[in-house]
């Protein structure tokens, strides 16, 4: 590690309140990781019949957006999904 | 009118027992009749850090179970006459006791006292939903640690979750000012933030608790920062509007400066 690198380290107080706050949205949602895992098989079956996706470059997660009707943030299921190909 | 105030924070070791005894003398010394109830069957322990763990005769499983009339189970405190301990039994576990007990219980102690304070126990199983029962609010302690903190979400989403919706209100414990101006420990405003409810109280970590633990004798009004911290809960608590310590106290006029804790 150099200097630069040191001057740049986050504070760990912040490291542990962005890591909470993610983690308290998936919490909340009550979604553990097998149901994680179900949700992204599903989703990569559902969208195999339409298109060539990288499966190992998909990535989906529980994190929290601005809501556009409700005032303050609201949590959303955010998926990654990598096309390679569409199919005809 | 009187209250029944939970204390609770899912993790263990956060401060509750401690809370408990410090904000239940605070407010018998604002001349409020209170009586603290330990709920923690099995792990005794508030009758220690008051300091009367040698008068204890009846417990709470007692009176649950009508072996005695909860006057005979209820200890007076050494220094404060309006201030009982109902102590909890050492040998039994929480099973002994049930929420409909529990919520009968602190409905008769209403008839006589002002405030009564459970000392909930940690976790989530049948000792939490014992303690809560009864209770019209509650006191959300945590520590600016990772761990308190998910724990207190937790706890808020299973108060929130109740039939009878219950309030609670945080008390950020063990904060070390040192750590936080070095960015190393979360802020009063961060858990804040985090867990979205309000705030009610922020308490030093001050090595003077451990003193006080140590003799028995909660050191709420005490003249040291986590004396006042805690006399300015229970001001908070009567209805009061109390403004929120600086908790870099006497350190030197830079520390005074930042006053980044100040709030009012």
């Amino acid at each position: 590690m150099n200097l630069f690198e040191i001057f740049k380290k986050k504070n760990s107080g912040n490291v542990a309140k962005d890591r909470l706050k993610l983690l308290l949205v998936s919490d909340r949602a009550n979604c553990s990781p097998e149901i994680m895992e179900q949700i992204k098989n599903d989703i990569i079956n559902v969208i195999k019949k339409y298109m060539e996706i990288d499966c190992d470059g998909l990535d989906i997660q529980i994190t929290q957006t601005e809501s556009d009707t409700e005032n303050g943030s609201v949590p959303a299921l955010i998926a990654n999904i990598p096309i390679k190909e569409v199919r005809h | 009118m009187s209250e029944v105030i939970v204390v609770t924070s899912g993790k263990g070791g956060v401060g509750k027992t401690t809370t408990t005894a410090n904000v239940g003398t605070g407010l018998a010394m604002l001349n409020k009749k209170v009586v603290l109830i330990d709920t923690d069957i099995g792990l005794r322990n508030l009758d220690l850090v008051l300091g009367l763990e040698n008068r204890i005769v009846y417990n709470l499983v007692d009176v649950v179970e009508g072996n005695c009339r909860p006057k005979q189970a209820m200890i007076k405190d050494k220094r404060y006459s309006n201030l009982y301990l109902l102590p909890s039994a050492q040998t039994r576990d929480k099973s002994s006791v049930t929420p409909d007990q529990m919520k009968a219980l602190t409905d008769e102690l209403r008839k006589e006292f002002d405030y009564i304070i459970l000392d909930c126990p940690a976790g989530i199983e049948q000792g939490f939903q014992n303690a809560i029962a009864g209770a019209d609010r509650a006191l959300l302690v945590t520590t600016p640690e990772v761990s308190a903190i998910r724990d207190a979400d937790r706890i808020i989403g299973l108060l929130e979750a109740n039939e009878t919706k219950k309030r609670a209100d945080l008390i950020v414990n063990r904060i070390r000012m040192d750590m936080v101006k070095k960015g190393d420990m979360m802020t009063i405003e961060d858990v804040q933030d985090i867990l979205a409810i309000d705030l009610i109280g922020a308490v030093p970590d001050d090595e003077n608790i451990v003193i006080s633990t140590n003799q028995g004798e909660p050191l709420v009004g005490s003249d040291n920062l986590a004396g006042q911290a805690y006399m300015n809960i229970c001001r908070r608590i009567v209805g009061e509007e109390v403004p929120f310590l600086d908790l870099n106290g006497k350190k030197g006029v830079i520390s005074k400066l930042t006053g980044l804790f100040r709030k009012n």
